[in-house]
């Protein structure tokens, strides 16, 4: 058989992707129902209707205190959760990690619940949680400390094996025990790596505080929510910009940390 | 007495001020946040206590009650499909503006410009960005669409950008050379290297845009196993149905991220 040229096969491979994916998506539409026709009108009139209603005007500007304290709320909580359950995460990516374990089904059982815990939305988790502790804090605040968790214990098990696999070797060689392996040379090696991700978890905690605020009726996804529903539309934008400014500011703060820490 | 010289191990520097500084902060942040917690008369301890047999009942013995198994399958595909079908539309969104975001291929005023307005869109949560276009467009699909895939394309022109950023200079140099055109360089250089860069970060977005969609149909009204999950836990407050979704989304997710590693291992290898 002639054998096709390496360009002419190379095109054939990428328009089959194309083709398929084009198939895909237009099984997609007709499955899920989505109006195209409507997504693209849709588009300019959400734009006209921006323009004209959705800016913060002076009467939304008297609810900027309650609305800052519901964001301090929000961070708050963000905080708390990303840095507890990392320091939850580093002593179970400690015993999971294929360098510092203790033992091998140990390690699996660590990985299995990661697994679990980080799969699970966060909104998933929000609305079970609301079972155990109803529309208060606590709901919010578990909800982002297991998916938080679950994700903690893989990078951070990813780190111990990169950072620290020579050293640790290097100790064990000279007698030294489990623990002060651990204390002297896993933690120090890590900790750059263990803050850079808490700071991570941080912004991305403060996005799914937003949509967890929603559903347990916490913080500035709970404000959002309330503005929203009442159609005071010019206090809810005021909410937004808010919410804008405050991710800006934190990831430049991060910025800063990681570059100085790393 | 023998004298002893102390080696110092670590010695201070900015990088382990900083460390340090952030780290007491964080504690210090943490500590001050659980005084600020809204209880709204919850019993912390009681809430823990039910914690346990309430993930007994959502784990062991989940049970469907509302809806049949061939309902909630289909509900699961839904969300699928919300899912991919707003990857698919950021991603051709993004793979046009990240040209034009990327230091190499595009002026500096428009890069500045595209990853300013990009910087903005990722900053709004993706459910606010929903809840804004069901005012003009009405709660439903089509606003969860248009929302989430306003979402992925500000976080695909950002990876994509940066993954033609990273490609060899030297290759875009000899094709300038050699009299290409910028569209050249484009569909001869630029696409070919950073193909696998780009498939990597859209099945990313895709993994985050399927757990997005469940979180639209639970607080957008977008329908799906979402809805589905708010539905058993606002309305019903079924705890055993809560757990067979709880099952389904899980089961669909670890497929997804072990597709993901073994990716990753076949680019490595």
């Amino acid at each position: 058989m002639h054998k096709l040229d390496f360009f002419t096969q190379k095109r054939l491979s990428f328009g089959l992707f194309v083709v398929v994916l084009i198939v895909l998506t237009y099984a997609t539409i007709i499955f899920t129902e989505y109006n195209v026709a409507k997504g693209f009108t849709a588009i300019p009139k959400a734009v006209r209707w921006a323009t004209a209603n959705f800016y913060p005007d002076a009467a939304s500007l008297k609810k900027l205190p309650t609305i800052l304290l519901k964001l301090r709320d929000t961070i708050l909580m963000s905080v708390a959760s990303a840095t507890v359950a990392s320091f939850c995460a580093f002593f179970v990516a400690i015993l999971g990690s294929q360098t510092t374990r203790i033992n091998v089904w140990f390690s699996v059982l660590a990985r299995g619940i990661a697994t679990i815990f980080r799969n699970i939305d966060v909104s998933a988790w929000a609305l079970i949680l609301l079972f155990s502790f109803g529309q208060s804090s606590f709901t919010g605040y578990f909800a982002l400390f297991f998916v938080t968790f679950g994700f903690m214990v893989r990078v951070l098990i990813e780190t111990i094996d990169e950072v620290s696999t020579d050293s640790v070797e290097a100790l064990r060689a000279t007698g030294a025990g489990y623990f002060t392996i651990i204390a002297q040379s896993v933690i120090p090696s890590c900790l750059p790596q263990l803050v850079s991700w808490v700071l991570f978890m941080i912004e991305t905690n403060i996005r799914s505080a937003t949509l967890v605020g929603i559903l347990t009726g916490t913080g500035i996804g709970y404000s959002f929510d309330i503005y929203y529903k009442s159609l005071n539309y010019h206090a809810a934008s005021l909410v937004i910009l808010v919410i804008v400014l405050s991710v800006f500011a934190i990831e430049a703060i991060s910025n800063r940390i990681r570059r100085a820490v790393l | 007495m023998q004298s002893t010289t102390k080696i110092i191990l670590r010695p201070w520097n900015a990088a382990t001020l900083i460390l340090r500084t952030t780290i007491i902060s964080l504690i210090v942040i943490t500590g001050y946040a659980f005084t600020t917690f809204n209880t709204r008369g919850v019993d912390f301890w009681a809430g823990v206590d039910m914690l346990g047999s309430n993930f007994q009942a959502l784990l062991l013995s989940p049970q469907l009650k509302n809806i049949t198994f061939v309902t909630m399958v289909h509900n699961l595909f839904i969300t699928i499909g919300l899912g991919f079908l707003t990857t698919i539309f950021g991603a051709a969104i993004a793979l046009g503006f990240a040209l034009l975001a990327a230091q190499n291929l595009a002026p500096r005023w428009l890069t500045v410009i595209i990853k300013g307005l990009t910087a903005f869109i990722r900053a709004v949560p993706t459910v606010l960005w929903v809840l804004i276009f069901a005012v003009s467009a009405g709660l439903g699909s089509v606003a969860a669409v248009l929302g989430m895939t306003f979402h992925s394309a500000g976080y695909l022109i950002k990876a994509y950008a940066e993954s033609f950023e990273e490609i060899d200079h030297g290759t875009i140099e000899a094709l300038k050379a050699s009299g290409a055109n910028w569209w050249q360089i484009v569909f001869q250089a630029v696409l070919p290297s950073s193909a696998t860069a780009l498939l990597s970060w859209t099945f990313l977005r895709f993994e985050i845009n399927f757990s997005t969609a469940i979180a639209m149909g639970a607080a957008a009204g977008a329908g799906g196993i979402g809805y589905d999950m708010f539905m058993a836990s606002g309305y019903y407050l079924n705890l055993h149905e809560m757990g067979a979704f709880t099952y389904a989304v899980l089961a669909f997710a670890i497929v997804l991220e072990a597709g993901a590693t073994r990716y990753k291992a076949s680019l490595s290898k």
